[in-house]
């Protein structure tokens, strides 16, 4: 019997004149595409004192650009049902959307006309700074996101880029002017920082045909990224920051972990998945939700960045069971430092990590997302082939080892955000 | 099999039209093949939501669906939550007021898993004591987790006053009194009363063969006692007299609102044109609430947007107007802009409403908002899991054919048809209008 490979997503890459980088994936099941932008300008770029900047740009970006007014762009999205999803992370503004096949030329435009020239009107600024202002005293008032901006602080320190809060604070948000705007998209915001990923029902030579069409004129030279200090030395903190009026405490605890060019990258995506997503949230849902009843919610997540991203363990309880179910995670995560996974929890693991590829890239947004990450991080245009056998191939003592490295509960930052108050 | 739809569907347009047949014990089974990825998702719908619980049983059927992951008599405990994980899989169920639902979607190997799951699930779920013990507290901590949200505390309370009759006014996860005081006999007799293949839909989507697919649900579900129809309740709202006003004072940082019309439901003639409506004011969600949280509607041009982000009052406005079995709410709420009194997003967002209700909206805004509402009909069906929830979502709460007849409905609404409703559902007398004021 022979067999013929899975040929995989083989998506085309192509890098324009101008340093534009672009990904096609064409499929035909929708008559639909999605339009994925990353432009290497996040966060980390703020300039200290001015927190906020990319965040209050990215809102700024599909307000008029180019030659058009804010009402031309509303115009022809909102026309078309296309509603772009911007966001900022700490190293990226990442525009989303999906249209139809039919519109996609005049979307792309729209887009890259966004990204290139935002117009950042004065009117528009000072109605995007209200909302952002909101957005923050929202925050202030939700738990979770206290707890998690808190418990970054503690990894990184308050001064470090990814300590620091990524929106900013209202005195900084209130002090960004029109001129500070435009700096950073002109420092940050070039063709060659930005990565355009098209997956859908669309041929690659017109993709690749628009893209140079709307974007090949764009000319400038973006400002390297600037290099982060790797986190500080860790020591077991706590802090706590008292909600009275809330019904229900989050605890977020954390420890920084790997690169995501380490070679141990695999093994922690393992170990995160036993501790603390296998099932309902794995070692931890288990122990803190399903025996002790104590949380609606209970697991952990795992980011590994350009520099050493965390690893975070968190769950929301009734603040007289917080105590508990700290306890709860010290044994949890000291069990796995101590006596690291079991075979089957290994077998089982890599079972679930394997066979979730394909429902993760079984839509277009889904492709686009994942091929966003194998380019941001330098992982190959085979990486979704390679990726079975890279998870097939971590041994248990690779694990251990990486829970040994990590989960070591002398070095771990816990926040609690709710009712609850140190005795 | 009593019966079996007689071809192979025939598709017209972007919906699916999926094989639909009726097992001897009454389980209806709709199978949809697509063949796009190596996948099948299994649905299985129940026509038991918060508004079939009596008074004392409120949040029964959300507990119920908490319980149904608890084990049962094929499958123990420990091993329920991880069986799809090991296909790779996805895995959830939700409960709201007309519905309670399970998904799974997984490498297409796991077909005959998931349908034993479900099956187990439909007829041999445990109800052990002690784990209803337990996940009575995981219940409260969800509730007070939503307590913690000024948004969702409004919501629960502006329904609860919109409505002061149908079992639509209590929230889907209870009142903490009835969580505390429910026993598991109370429980376990909602799972039976509710859970009978005659209550069920089964949805199949994704790489298979509809036959086998068919013969494998037959198979795993076909020796389950057929079970009677569940009471329902037949109380109906009766129609409200007067403008009903609410305000929450707490501790907070920002001030939220929330207007809420008593609206028609799925099968209702009104139904299409308050979809437009809702879309020309709030930007069109499309009709899949699985889909609809992955991102903000198209909005920028819609009438409310504009008056109140754009006019300075709201950092964010969105509207709600989803199919339910008996008419439900159009919900809109707001965000008040830090530094701006709820009183003025309020008059603003009332003076607006009226507007639209007196003089009705533009033609081009009619027009934008049934484009937008074609659009988001295409993108919101993108996956195999979402297209499964539609099948079951309209079958379940509306009936069959009634989400393929949508497209030809949402087309055909005119501008006077929109007007008609904002006339008859956008008055003063018909609107629940609460505010959380932060202290």
């Amino acid at each position: 019997m022979t067999t013929t490979p899975a040929p995989g997503l083989a998506p085309v890459r192509e890098r324009l004149a101008n340093g534009v980088t672009l990904l096609v994936k064409e499929t035909r099941a929708q008559p639909a595409v999605t339009i994925s932008a990353t432009m290497s300008a996040g966060s980390v770029c703020d300039p200290p004192g001015a927190e906020g900047l990319a965040h209050l740009l990215s809102r700024l970006l599909d307000r008029g650009a180019g030659t058009r007014t804010a009402e031309e762009v509303a115009d022809i999205l909102d026309l078309r049902g296309v509603s772009p999803l911007i966001s900022v992370t700490r190293h990226a503004t990442i525009v989303t959307c999906d249209c139809l096949a039919e519109d996609v030329e005049t979307v792309l435009e729209t887009v890259c006309d966004m990204l290139r020239a935002p117009r950042c009107s004065e009117q528009e600024i000072d109605t995007r700074r209200g909302q952002l202002l909101t957005q923050l005293r929202q925050d202030e008032d939700t738990p979770s996101t206290r707890a998690l901006e808190a418990v970054m602080m503690l990894l990184y320190g308050e001064d470090h880029p990814y300590g620091r809060r990524p929106k900013g604070s209202a005195a900084t948000v209130e002090g960004i002017d029109r001129r500070q705007l435009l700096d950073f998209h002109a420092a940050w915001f070039a063709p060659d920082r930005l990565t355009l990923v098209l997956v859908g029902d669309i041929g690659v030579s017109v993709a690749v045909a628009a893209v140079t069409r709307v974007c090949g004129e764009w000319a400038s030279l973006g400002t390297p990224t600037p290099a982060l200090p790797p986190p500080p030395a860790q020591t077991r903190r706590r802090l706590v920051i008292p909600m009275p009026a809330k019904a229900q405490a989050d605890i977020v605890y954390g420890f920084t972990t790997i690169l995501r060019s380490d070679p141990a990258f695999h093994a922690y995506w393992i170990m995160n998945n036993v501790l603390g997503q296998y099932g309902i949230g794995g070692r931890v849902g288990r122990s803190i939700r399903e025996r002790q009843g104590m949380a609606y919610y209970a697991g952990s997540m795992f980011e590994a960045g350009h520099i050493a991203g965390p690893l975070l363990v968190r769950a929301g309880v009734n603040a007289d069971n917080v105590d508990r179910a700290i306890a709860a995670i010290d044994t949890e995560v000291a069990g796995m430092a101590r006596d690291g996974v079991t075979d089957e929890e290994l077998t089982s693991a890599k079972q679930y990590l394997v066979g979730s590829i394909p429902r993760s890239l079984e839509t277009n947004e889904g492709i686009a997302r994942f091929l966003q990450t194998t380019e941001q991080f330098d992982l190959g245009l085979d990486y979704d082939r390679r990726l079975p056998g890279l998870v097939q191939s971590v041994t248990a003592d690779a694990v251990t080892e990486a829970a040994r490295r990590t989960l070591v509960t002398e070095h771990a930052a816990i926040v609690i955000a709710g009712p609850y108050e140190e005795s | 099999m009593r019966a079996v739809s007689s071809e192979a569907p025939t598709r017209d347009g972007a919906l699916p039209v999926p094989r639909s047949a009726v097992l001897d014990n009454g389980l209806k089974v709709l199978i949809e093949e697509a063949h796009t990825a190596p996948l099948v998702s299994v649905w299985c719908w129940y026509r038991v939501g918060s508004k079939d619980e009596s008074p004392g049983l409120t949040g029964a059927s959300h507990w119920v669906e908490h319980m149904n992951f608890k084990g049962t008599a094929g499958i123990p405990a420990e091993e329920f939550k991880e069986l799809i994980d090991r296909f790779g899989g996805f895995w959830n169920g939700y409960t709201w007021i007309d519905q309670t639902t399970y998904v799974e979607t997984a490498t297409k190997d796991a077909l005959d898993q998931m349908l034993f799951m479900e099956a187990e699930r439909m007829d041999r779920c445990l109800y052990d004591a002690e784990a209803c013990e337990s996940e009575r507290t995981v219940i409260i901590s969800e509730l007070q987790g939503g307590e913690n949200d000024p948004d969702q505390l409004l919501d629960i309370e502006v329904t609860a006053t919109a409505f002061k009759a149908h079992a639509y006014r209590h929230p889907t996860i209870g009142w903490i009194g009835d969580l505390r005081a429910m026993s598991r006999d109370e429980l376990y007799g909602h799972y039976r009363r509710h859970y009978t293949p005659a209550n069920a839909t089964l949805v199949i989507v994704g790489d298979v063969d509809a036959d086998d697919a068919l013969r494998q649900a037959e198979r795993r579900f076909g020796a389950i006692a057929a079970g009677t129809e569940p009471p329902r309740g037949r109380t109906s709202e009766p129609e409200q007299t007067g403008e009903r006003r609410l305000e929450i004072v707490r501790a907070g940082t920002t001030g939220y609102l929330k207007v809420a019309y008593h609206a028609p439901a799925a099968t209702d003639p009104d139904f299409a044109p308050m979809l437009v409506l809702d879309a020309a004011l709030t930007g069109a969600k499309g009709l899949n609430l699985w889909a609809s949280f992955r991102g903000p509607a198209p909005q920028r041009r819609a009438r409310l947007y504009r008056a109140l982000v754009d006019g300075g009052h709201a950092a964010a406005v969105s509207g709600a107007f989803v199919a339910t079995t008996h008419p439900f709410l159009f919900m809109v709420s707001a965000t008040a802009r830090d530094g701006t009194p709820l009183d003025v997003l309020r008059d603003a967002t009332l003076t607006e409403l009226d507007d639209v209700r007196a003089n009705s909206l533009r033609d081009t805004e009619v027009e934008r908002a049934k484009r937008q509402l074609r659009a988001r009909l295409v993108l919101e069906n993108d996956s195999i899991t979402n297209i499964g929830h539609q099948i079951g979502f309209f079958e379940t709460v509306a009936g069959a054919g009634v989400l393929q007849a949508l497209p030809g409905r949402i087309a055909a609404v005119g501008p006077d048809d929109v007007a008609r409703v904002a006339a008859r559902y956008l008055r003063a007398s018909n609107r629940t209008a609460g505010w959380f004021q932060p202290a």
